[in-house]
């Protein structure tokens, strides 16, 4: 069997990738760090000195203020060097081959990199062709994976919901089209929660997601009952290049999360959103801002998720 | 070698803080037995200012070599350590960058008026210049390499054991 290219002879976690084929215990392992940096950020002194004189790099070949913001503040709690590079703008545009830049940057002597690609992969590529004490960070890749967007959703629920194993978690939205989605699955049922369900129009979920282990609704309804968390997709305009949906109204009127649907799920069920939000097309206003959104404290965790993988990854040379 | 009893030590160590402590002394324990030494500490000399917790796995010197320890857990101090008189209690002191650790944690939450330390045992090979105010006893252990560490067992019960160190072929 061929070894898991994220984690070292030892089993230990070099590069994080995908969520896909990574044991149960260190999905645990980043949970429970995360959980400690956690205490961290509420100190006067946000700041610990695991990464001091070390580089990460941001870079981003995809455009994504936030998520390079989070790593960013991740990375410098965790008092590193940050250096964000939108390579969209630069070389690429001249011609210079992925591998070719990536070289360039590790040359600047980088001890970690933090990759966003529009190419599923893309990530996999460049950690196989850097020296085996460069660490990479899949910040989201294609359709394929956006692994720490799935940690943090899965530490916010062990947050408000402690035990994994008696879940119901439905998943809501383009399911064809997200990255987010793929991450949350593997880490759902790697960690034991027993029935995840997604929820979407015919054309906007995978015919193979059942491989997964999911339940597919087509009716909003009945996948909402009784459900504990609902995790909404952001509806992925930039990514829908033809004509799967009607409207973006009609999608609202089948699809969207109002006040009234959410009453089918249990009456402490969250509500999540990897965001940004289409407020009015996958989500009601008075959902996001209600009683049971959990949309911001994600945010927040989000970054403590960040600090545990790179202080991890970054351990032990 | 024979280890000492925990308790007996434990005894020793709190009639000698005693007469030092004032009500308000903070009392902050480094996980995990630094926090079962003073969890008891606590109780005995009756202190009234909420008991602290730190964990030094984000402080550690050798993190470049080792990495990040498993189940890091949570610090928390609830009380403003700012101006307050603070004693780290630890259950081994050894070569000292526990303590030094700990020292760099505890001022990332404010500037105390004054840090003592507390050790149940004091087993020697200090390796940078620190040492403890109050020490319930010490072991000579000379070259002995392995780690004398606390266990707590179900009933509260208190034991000194040797270990190999975390790491070791």
């Amino acid at each position: 069997m061929q070894r898991n290219p994220q984690l070292g002879e030892d089993g230990q976690l070099r590069h994080l990738l995908s969520i896909d084929g990574l044991p149960r215990d260190v999905l645990v392992n980043i949970l429970d760090t995360a959980r400690s940096f956690v205490s961290v950020t509420e100190r006067e002194v946000k700041k610990v000195p695991l990464l001091r004189g070390k580089s990460v790099f941001n870079v981003f070949f995809e455009p994504s203020t936030r998520t390079r913001t989070t790593f960013e503040i991740a990375a410098k709690r965790l008092s590193a060097d940050v250096i964000n590079l939108n390579v969209a703008t630069s070389s690429q545009t001249k011609g210079e081959s992925l591998l070719d830049t990536v070289a360039n940057l590790a040359a600047m002597q980088a001890d970690m990199f933090v990759v966003r690609h529009a190419s599923s992969g893309a990530p996999y590529l460049i950690a196989r062709h850097l020296s085996q004490d460069i660490h990479v960070i899949n910040a989201g890749d294609g359709r394929h994976a956006h692994p720490t967007q799935g940690l943090l959703d899965v530490y916010t629920i062990r947050h408000f919901k402690e035990d994994f194993t008696k879940l119901t978690v439905a998943i809501v939205g383009d399911l064809m089209h997200s990255r987010v989605a793929r991450s949350e699955i593997h880490a759902l049922t790697t960690l034991g929660v027993p029935e995840v369900r997604v929820i979407g129009p015919k054309t906007l979920i995978p015919p193979d997601v059942q491989k997964l282990g999911v339940h597919v609704h087509h009716d909003m309804a009945r996948g909402l009952r009784g459900a504990d968390v609902v995790m909404m997709l952001r509806l992925q305009n930039e990514r829908m290049n033809g004509a799967l949906l009607p409207s973006a109204q009609e999608y609202f009127k089948t699809y969207g999360l109002t006040p009234e649907r959410l009453l089918l799920a249990k009456p402490d069920a969250i509500v999540m959103h990897p965001g940004p939000m289409n407020r009015g097309v996958e989500i009601d206003s008075a959902v996001a801002d209600g009683r049971q959104s959990v949309i911001l404290p994600q945010v927040t965790f989000g970054i403590a998720v960040r600090m545990a993988v790179m202080a991890i990854l970054a351990g032990g040379g | 070698m024979r280890l000492p009893d925990p308790e007996a030590l434990l005894a020793r160590l709190a009639d000698s803080m005693r007469p030092e402590v004032a009500s308000d002394t903070g009392l902050i324990g480094i996980h995990t037995g630094g926090v079962w030494v003073a969890e008891r500490l606590h109780d005995m000399l009756g202190l009234e200012t909420p008991l602290g917790t730190i964990d030094v796995a984000f402080y550690r010197d050798d993190y470049g070599q080792r990495g990040l320890k498993p189940e890091v857990q949570p610090s928390a101090i609830p009380f403003d350590v700012s101006g307050h008189d603070v004693i780290i209690v630890d259950d081994v002191l050894y070569t000292g960058r526990t303590v030094r650790a700990a020292l760099n944690v505890l001022f990332d939450y404010g500037r105390p008026g004054r840090v003592r330390l507390a050790a149940l045992v004091d087993r020697g090979g200090r390796q940078l210049p620190i040492c403890a105010q109050f020490v319930g006893g010490a072991v000579d252990l000379g070259e002995e390499r392995r780690v004398v560490s606390l266990a707590r067992a179900d009933d509260g019960t208190l034991a000194l054991a040797m270990k190999e160190p975390r790491g070791a072929a």
